[in-house]
C-alpha cells in the first residue's frame, strides 16, 4: 500500500512538472502571437495592399514587398518541387540497391539543417558576385535551395510509407516499374507529397537571412527578377530597426501577414495529411 | 472436380513444369531441388508449416523475387514449354500471363473501375465500350458485380476486406492470364468472405490453372485437385488431393495432415 501511495505521488509530481513545462511553452507562444496581433492589426488597413513601401515620414503600404515575396516564393517552389520530388522518387524507388542513395540521403539531411544564411552566402558568391547586382532570381534560387531538401525528405519518407505489397500487386499485373511509380505509389502518397510541398512553402516564405544577400530590397514597384526585388522579410528587418514610427508599424503588419499565411499553409497541410491517414 | 481427380488419378497436361529448382535469399537456401508438374486448368495447393517455402515457390512462378536484389533462383521452370527463369524472359510479359493475388487485399488508390482496368490498359488498347464490357465481365467472374455496379467510380479502398480481395481477383483475371497464383488469399478474411472466395476459385478452375498457397488444410482439401506438402524448403509429397489427405505415401505428410506435427 505504501508502495502504491508513493507511486501515486511520483506520478502526480511528474504530471505537474510536465503540465507546467507545457504551459510555459504555450504562454510564450501566446505572448508572441498576442503582441504580433495587437501591434499588427493596429496598422492593418486596405492601403497596406494598395501602396508601396514609403520613404521615412510618409504613409504607405507593403504592396511591392508582398508582390516580391509571393513572386520569389512561387518561383522558388516551382524550381524546388520538380527536382525535389524527382530526387525523392529516386531515393525511395530506385536507390535501394547501390551506395548512391544513402550518400545522397545523408547529404540531403545536412542540407536540411544547414543555416539558411550559408545558402544565401553561397548564392551571393556564385551568382550575385558574378553578375554584379542583387536580383530576384538570386533570391528565388536561394529559396529553392532551402526548399529542395525539405521536399526530397518528404517525398522519400512518404513513398517509403507506401506498403511494398502495393508495388508487388502492380508488378504482378505486368506493370513496368515507371508505371508502378507514376500510377500507383505516387498516387498512394499524393496527399503526403502535397503536405511536404506546402510545408516547404511555409518554411521559405519567412526566410530573411538568405534574401539579404540575394534579392536585397527595392523601395519601388518591380516585377523584374533580374533586379533587386522587395520582399516582406527584408522589409520587416529594415523597417523594424528604423527609428520611424510609420515604418515600425508597417513592419508589424508585415510580420502579421507572414505569420498568418504560414498558419494557413500549415492548417491546409495538416488537413491534407489527416485525410491521408483516415483513408 | 475433386472426385474426378481422385478416381482417375490422371493428371491433366502440365502447364508448368518445375525442374530442379533451388532458391536463395542471400546465403539462405529457401527451396531445395524441387521438381514437379503443375497441371493445367486444375487447382493445385501448396501446404506445409510456416517457413516451409510454399510462398517462396509460388513467388518464383511469376518471378516476383526479381523485385529484390538478394534473391535468386536456380534450375528451370517451364511455362508452356519455355524456361521462364531464362535471362531473356521478359518478366512483365510473363506476369501479364501469370496473375497473382496476395494475402492482404491490395486495391490501388483509384476507383473500382480503374482498379480492374489498370492491368488491361497495360497490354491492350480497348475502346471505351469494350473496356466497360471487360470490367463488368471480370467483376462478374469475381462475384463482385452485383455489389459494386452502382458505384464503380468510388475508391477501391472504400470496399470491405472481403470485397477488396474479390476486387483484386477481378483485377487479376481482367487481363485474362493463363495461370492465377493465390498466396493465402483468405487468411485475412472472415469465414463468409472465405467461403465466397473458395467458391469463386472452384469456378475459375474451368478456365484457369490455379495454384493456391494455404495455411488452412481444410481449405486445401475443399478446393484443390492436387496438393503438394512442403517442409523446410523441400517438396515432401505431391499427389491428388484425396490421396494426400486419405492415404499419403509419406509418413511426414501423414503426421502433418493428421495434426501430429506442425
Amino acid at each position: 500500500m505504501d508502495l502504491y501511495r508513493k507511486r501515486l505521488l511520483v506520478n502526480r509530481a511528474g504530471l505537474t512538472l510536465s503540465l507546467l513545462a507545457m504551459l510555459a511553452g504555450l504562454a510564450i507562444l501566446a505572448w508572441i502571437l498576442g503582441t504580433l496581433v495587437v501591434n499588427g492589426i493596429a496598422g492593418l488597413d486596405p492601403t497596406v495592399f494598395t501602396r508601396m513601401t514609403p520613404p521615412p515620414g510618409e504613409s504607405g503600404g507593403l504592396l511591392n514587398a508582398i508582390f516580391g515575396s509571393v513572386l520569389m516564393v512561387a518561383v522558388g517552389i516551382l524550381i524546388a518541387t520538380p527536382s525535389g520530388v524527382l530526387a525523392g522518387i529516386y531515393l525511395a524507388e530506385y536507390g535501394g540497391r547501390g551506395w548512391l542513395a544513402p550518400v545522397v540521403r545523408f547529404i540531403n539531411d545536412i542540407l536540411l539543417s544547414a543555416p539558411s544564411i550559408i545558402l544565401g552566402l553561397f548564392v551571393y558568391a556564385v551568382y550575385v558576385a558574378s553578375t554584379h547586382h542583387f536580383s530576384g532570381w538570386a533570391g528565388a534560387f536561394t529559396l529553392a535551395l532551402i526548399a529542395v531538401p525539405v521536399i526530397v525528405r518528404a517525398t522519400d519518407n512518404m513513398l517509403a510509407l507506401v506498403p511494398n505489397t502495393l508495388r508487388e500487386a502492380a508488378a504482378a499485373l505486368g506493370a513496368p516499374k515507371w508505371k508502378i511509380v507514376c500510377f500507383v505509389t505516387l498516387r498512394a502518397a499524393r496527399a503526403g507529397l502535397t503536405t511536404g510541398v506546402l510545408l516547404a512553402l511555409a518554411r521559405i516564405s519567412g526566410e530573411t537571412a538568405p534574401l539579404l544577400f540575394t534579392a536585397l530590397n527595392n523601395q519601388f514597384w518591380s516585377a523584374d527578377l533580374n533586379g533587386p526585388l522587395a520582399n516582406l522579410p527584408v522589409v520587416i528587418f529594415q523597417f523594424a530597426m528604423s527609428p520611424y514610427d510609420d515604418w515600425k508599424k508597417l513592419a508589424w503588419v508585415g510580420a502579421l501577414l507572414i505569420t498568418l499565411s504560414v498558419l494557413v499553409l500549415s492548417i491546409v497541410a495538416r488537413a491534407l495529411g489527416g485525410r491521408r491517414l483516415s483513408s | 472436380m475433386e472426385t474426378a481427380a481422385s478416381t482417375t488419378q490422371e493428371r491433366a497436361a502440365p502447364k508448368i513444369q518445375i525442374r530442379n529448382l533451388s532458391f536463395f535469399y542471400g546465403e539462405f537456401q529457401g527451396l531445395k531441388n524441387i521438381s514437379m508438374d503443375i497441371p493445367g486448368r486444375k487447382i493445385t495447393a501448396f501446404i506445409g508449416p510456416s517457413g516451409c517455402g510454399k510462398s517462396t515457390l509460388l513467388r518464383t512462378l511469376n518471378r516476383m523475387f526479381d523485385l529484390y536484389p538478394r534473391q535468386r533462383a536456380e534450375g528451370q521452370i517451364l511455362f508452356n514449354g519455355r524456361d521462364i527463369l531464362a535471362e531473356n524472359q521478359d518478366v512483365n510479359q510473363l506476369r501479364a500471363k501469370i496473375g497473382m493475388v496476395f494475402q492482404k487485399p491490395t486495391p490501388f488508390p483509384m476507383s473500382i473501375y480503374d482498379n480492374v482496368a489498370f492491368g488491361v490498359r497495360l497490354y491492350e488498347r480497348l475502346r471505351q465500350s469494350d473496356m466497360d464490357d471487360r470490367v463488368e465481365w471480370a467483376l462478374r467472374k469475381a462475384a463482385l458485380w452485383e455489389e459494386v455496379k452502382g458505384k464503380l467510380d468510388q475508391s477501391g479502398l472504400s470496399l470491405s476486406g472481403g470485397q477488396q480481395q474479390r476486387l483484386c481477383i477481378a483485377r487479376g483475371i481482367a487481363v485474362r492470364p493463363e495461370v492465377l497464383l493465390l498466396d493465402e488469399p483468405t487468411s485475412a478474411l472472415d469465414p463468409i468472405s472465405t467461403a465466397k472466395i473458395e467458391g469463386l476459385v472452384s469456378e475459375l478452375a474451368s478456365d484457369y490453372t490455379i495454384v493456391i498457397v494455404t495455411h488452412n488444410m481444410q481449405q486445401a482439401a475443399r478446393v484443390s485437385d492436387f496438393t503438394a506438402y512442403m517442409y523446410l524448403g523441400e517438396l515432401i509429397e505431391f499427389d491428388a488431393t484425396d490421396t494426400i489427405f486419405i492415404k499419403p505415401k509419406n509418413k511426414a505428410t501423414e503426421d502433418y495432415i493428421t495434426g501430429r506435427f506442425g
